[in-house]
């Protein structure tokens, strides 16, 4: 997998966006790969070029012009992986961005492991390994909000919170200890209801701080929000208006949306997916099996559904199933077309959804937008604290432990609860101060090193 | 010099020596054994006591893979108490009063009638060492004696300096003025990063001085319990121990006097025992104290010496006197010898193998205090598997190393030559990651075979051990298929044990076959299978680690993203594996990660 003498290459953009991408390479033969590849204006080979210097020219393979490129050089130690690195920026999009990365690999360069390049920077020194892990969520952080949140981590806040938690564990733990230890001293024991009460309250603080960091997993990640309603009842114009771009086709034909339409938006600070869920199927054929199982399966990775019902019309047997199927989730029912004479039973909704929030809004004037904006922001951050500060970003692996460290001190609660005798307790409480120190670095986890750098996508 | 007339000479006959050259001998090589004074083999420098939390599991480990301590503690006990009995049995530990005399004793007889063993008067002055490996040792009487390898045992003998008041002495034991000064210079020229430790003990006391009528009376536990998975009985009169407590007017002689503490006043640099300070340390560390609690301890059946343990001090004599005469109890009591601190020098055990054999002296190894350590059992455990690797390593036999999933003495191995210690190192259960597997009652089935294999087992004691595994297994399976009417509700026997209240001993009749121990591993198995099992999944993440083996001549300079103090502290120690790497201080889960993916990809081109 990893091999010091190999030169590695990718894409270090993402696909499709932008017309500029970027090929990057690195390793020994970085250069004279690009020496075979490069034709500059003034005929200079890049391997005889100086370090931090760009140069105009073609990528020329079998005698076909490429692309037309800028091509910038760094020569090791002083690059991102102190190796010697060569980037193409190529600006023909993706078709002539590609076959440069194949010619790349054709005159000898490997393709980079996803994360390949940080690697190389962290196990050639250059970064280290806390670094590595906040440039994943910086450049995993979709909104100014979750970089202020990101950076917040890098500043500490989250780890300082941990480094306490995992003190008052060991405190508590070495109270066990004491009195496994040291049965004859005339030690003042502590009493149980003591230990009991101090084991509630990191239990309770973890709990916490495990839901702040759910907050920050949105954050990182968006919040999915699935848009569900029958045909015509104006989802496309919902869509368009909350993302102020004529992104979906409007038409009053029922059905009209056929692609699946997947919109980032930004509420509030907050990553937003919006799923319309028309472009499956015709939503009358629900009940086809095909077309209800794709809806499902959408609605388990839902954090929230936006129910949308035709203001205008009664409610139909469409409404009543999509009801039925999304009666277990997070949900906000939208009542759309109220700049219209009404006809729908508020009742008879009430009968259907429950005690969902309701928001009657109008997509085509706009009514409405904003209270939806602030009950997504709501439903993220709970009781509507403000975020940067309360919430924590935190990675997959962090939040993994947390949760391994929550449980220990159930578990543990648990055991002294029961009357299990210290030594058990113990096992319980060093699971948790275990998970508390892993998230710290403080504990070695083997496969560590593969699990951070495979997060980065290829190239970075 | 005579020519490779031995195989192995162990230099001190304390609990280490005397594990080490029993060890050897019994293991084929011809052993020399070289004591201050003969009568003095296997003394017990302080309390008359083995065993305790911690340090039974060590006793019972040493007597499984054939040692002698638990032979003789059971052969001299005069009380025997199993402590941490209110909790589960992973903690449970054995301690035994003995017989100070009746054990030093015990210890002569079967030392002397070791076959392959030899003991010779005298003192160690230096090391014969040639071309990095030792080749014999020279004496006061400038005897060169050669053999293939030493073990060094000398406890608080090496350069050892005692401490009464202002007063200080050299010497070893108080009575016993000899310091080997120069077997720590020859060790200084070989190479070797000295520390210096401090300990002490506390006065001896006539118990006919004693007033008795006041105190609580502390009995041992009826029917007492050997130590040894060998002893069938105990032979000698049980007695039993009292408890009293220092008082306020105890503290504030103490502190009137602190100026003449040569604790206090600068006098002793050693770093002192935590876990057993002396009573001037808690006094001034515990201020909020106002009683410490002192047990009177009876040094033997043919004796009224009385061992006041929790009395530990190197105070004037006068200070003692009129401090131990305010608690209570012994107002009128008459001091027979009185306490001392004694420090001596240390090796700084970071400098060895797992095989306790030393980095920079081949076929040299060290075993007891001179590691860092405190107390009898864990001399003794170091004792014995010195003398055991020396005994290998002589036969050509690849050696014993028992890592720390399988043994208290593999933890306290480890944890001295990975982590080193700044302090006199005294076992715990905590230290102890696999605990719950790691017990007394279990240290037979897991240790007799590694006994027999090194041959300090015999056979039929092999077979036995082999045989009650057997039992427990077949036994578990039939609690799984049997059931038992309880209350006339029908219940399978396993889920019945499983109730946390539940006893297999409600339901033996149901299990006739089964001899005792037999029904309390079965219950112990079946009771706690939920944290044994995992523990055994955490032994194997540990083992995974432990099997990444690190060559010796690796070169960290060339390991790319290691700083230079990690690479420098990588080169010095040479770690054997990444186990044992990650357990060296200062180095960083992150080295780790990096040491894992170079030995991985790099490793795979060399």
């Amino acid at each position: 997998m990893l091999n010091k003498s190999d030169t590695i290459a990718a894409i270090s953009t993402p696909l499709g966006e932008g017309g500029i991408g970027i090929v990057r390479l690195s390793g020994k033969k970085a250069l004279t790969i690009a020496d075979k590849l490069f034709k500059g204006r003034n005929g200079a080979t890049p391997s005889k070029l100086p370090s931090y210097t760009i140069h105009y020219g073609h990528i020329i393979r079998n005698k076909e012009i490429l692309d037309e490129v800028i091509l910038s050089i760094m020569r090791k130690p002083k690059s991102y992986t102190r190796e010697d690195v060569v980037e193409i920026n190529c600006h023909g999009g993706i078709l002539p961005l590609r076959k440069t990365l194949e010619a790349v690999l054709e005159c000898g360069a490997r393709l980079a492991e996803p994360g390949e390049f940080t690697k190389r920077a962290f196990l050639n020194g250059r970064i280290d390994l806390t670094q590595a892990e906040a440039v994943i969520n910086i450049v995993e952080a979709k909104t100014e909000l979750a970089l202020k949140s990101a950076i917040s981590q890098l500043k500490g806040a989250f780890s300082k919170k941990v480094q306490e938690l995992k003190d008052e564990t060991l405190e508590l733990l070495t109270l066990f200890e004491a009195e496994l230890d040291f049965p004859e001293e005339d030690i003042e024991k502590t009493k149980r209801n003591k230990l009991i009460e101090r084991i509630k309250r990191i239990t309770s603080e973890t709990d916490k701080l495990l839901r702040q960091s759910r907050e920050g997993e949105i954050l990182r990640d968006g919040l999915l929000v699935l848009l569900i309603g029958k045909a015509n009842v104006g989802k496309s114009t919902f869509l368009n208006r909350l993302v102020g771009k004529e992104r979906a086709i409007v038409t009053h034909i029922p059905g009209t949306t056929r692609d699946i339409i997947e919109e980032w938006i930004n509420i509030e600070g907050i990553p937003v997916k919006i799923v319309d869920t028309a472009g499956f199927k015709k939503i009358e054929n629900i009940i086809d099996k095909k077309a209800q199982e794709k809806v499902e399966e959408k609605l388990a990775d839902a954090n929230l559904v936006l129910f949308m019902v035709d203001g205008t019309k009664s409610l139909s047997s469409q409404d009543k199933e999509i009801a039925k199927i999304i009666k277990d989730k997070k949900m906000l029912c939208l009542i759309n077309k109220v700049d219209l004479p009404e006809k729908i039973s508020k009742n008879k909704l009430k009968s259907l959804i429950g005690n969902k929030k309701v928001l009657e809004i109008s997509a085509l004037k706009g009514k409405g937008i904003n209270a939806i904006k602030k009950f997504i922001r709501d439903s993220v951050f709970a009781g509507g604290v403000s975020a940067g500060e309360s919430t924590i970003m935190v990675n997959a692996r962090s939040r993994e432990s947390l949760k391994d460290a929550y449980n220990g001190l159930l578990k543990g609660f648990d055991a002294i609860t029961e009357g299990l005798s210290e030594e058990f307790i113990a096992v319980d409480l060093k699971e948790s101060l275990n998970s508390f120190k892993k998230i710290l670095g403080e504990t070695l986890e083997e496969d560590i090193l593969d699990r951070i750098f495979q997060k980065f996508c290829i190239g970075k | 010099m005579v020519k490779n007339k031995y195989d192995i000479i162990v230099v001190g006959g304390g609990h280490a020596g005397c594990e080490a050259a029993l060890a050897s001998a019994r293991m084929g090589s011809k052993t020399l054994l070289i004591t201050l004074h003969k009568n003095m083999l296997g003394f017990l420098s302080c309390n008359p006591a083995i065993g305790g939390v911690g340090k039974g599991q060590l006793v019972k480990e040493i007597d499984a893979l054939g040692g002698e301590m638990a032979k003789a503690t059971d052969a001299t006990g005069i009380q025997f108490k199993t402590l941490n009995t209110s909790k589960g049995p992973a903690v449970w530990s054995s301690r035994a009063q003995v017989d100070m005399a009746k054990y030093s004793l015990y210890m002569q007889d079967v030392l002397s009638k070791q076959d392959n063993l030899e003991i010779l008067e005298g003192e160690v002055k230096k090391l014969i060492v040639k071309d990095g490996t030792i080749k014999g040792v020279e004496t006061d009487k400038d005897e060169k004696i050669s053999a293939k390898a030493v073990v060094i045992t000398p406890g608080t003998f090496l350069n050892g300096l005692m401490h009464i008041g202002m007063e200080s002495f050299a010497g070893g034991r108080i009575e016993e003025k000899q310091s080997s000064k120069e077997l720590s210079d020859s060790l200084k020229k070989l190479g070797f990063k000295l520390l210096r430790f401090k300990t002490g003990t506390c006065a001896r006391l006539d118990g006919k001085t004693i007033d008795y009528s006041n105190l609580r009376i502390q009995e041992g536990d009826e029917p007492p319990v050997p130590f040894s998975f060998s002893t069938c009985r105990l032979k000698l009169k049980q007695v039993p121990c009292y408890i009293t407590h220092t008082s306020e007017k105890t503290h504030d002689i103490i502190r009137k006097n602190l100026d003449r503490s040569p604790l206090f006043s600068g006098k002793i640099l050693g770093t002192g025992v935590r876990y057993c300070p002396s009573l001037e340390d808690k006094v001034v560390k515990f201020a909020e104290h106002t009683k410490h609690q002192i047990f009177l301890e009876p040094e033997g059946l043919e004796t009224d010496e009385i061992y006041p343990n929790g009395l530990s001090t190197s105070l004037p004599t006068d200070v003692q006197e009129e401090f131990i005469r305010s608690v209570e109890g012994l107002e009128n009591v008459k001091i027979n010898r009185f306490g001392y601190g004694i420090e001596h020098d240390v090796v700084d055990s970071t400098q060895l193998l797992p095989t306790l054999e030393t980095k920079p002296v081949q076929n040299l190894y060290l075993a007891g205090q001179i590691n860092g350590t405190t107390g009898y059992e864990e001399a003794a455990a170091q004792g014995l598997i010195a003398g055991i690797n020396a005994s290998l390593k002589v036969k050509g036999k690849p050696p014993l190393i028992l890592d720390r999933s399988t043994s208290y003495i593999g933890v306290l191995i480890d944890d001295l030559i990975t982590k080193g210690t700044n302090e006199p190192y005294r076992m715990f259960t905590s230290r102890v990651e696999y605990r719950l597997i790691l017990r007394e009652d279990n240290a037979d089935l897991r240790l007799r075979k590694i006994g027999f294999d090194v041959g300090l087992v015999d056979k039929k004691t092999f077979e036995q051990v082999q045989e009650k595994q057997k039992l427990i297994d077949e036994g578990i399976k039939e609690l799984k298929k049997r059931s038992t009417v309880i209350k006339n509700e029908k219940i399978k026997l396993y889920q019945f044990i499983k109730k946390p209240h539940n006893k297999i001993e409600t339901i033996k009749d149901e299990l006739p076959d089964y001899p005792a121990e037999v029904l309390r591993e079965m219950e112990i198995e079946v009771k706690y299978e939920g944290y044994i099992k995992r523990e055994f999944s955490e032994v194997n993440k540990f083992k995974h680690l432990e099997k990444i083996k690190i060559s010796p001549d690796l070169d960290y300079s060339k390991v790319p993203g290691l700083s230079f103090e990690i690479k420098e502290k990588l080169s010095k120690f040479k770690p054997l594996n990444l186990g044992q790497a990650s357990r060296i201080s200062g180095i960083t889960p992150v080295a780790i990660s990096i040491l894992i993916v170079y030995l991985r990809e790099y490793g795979k081109r060399r």
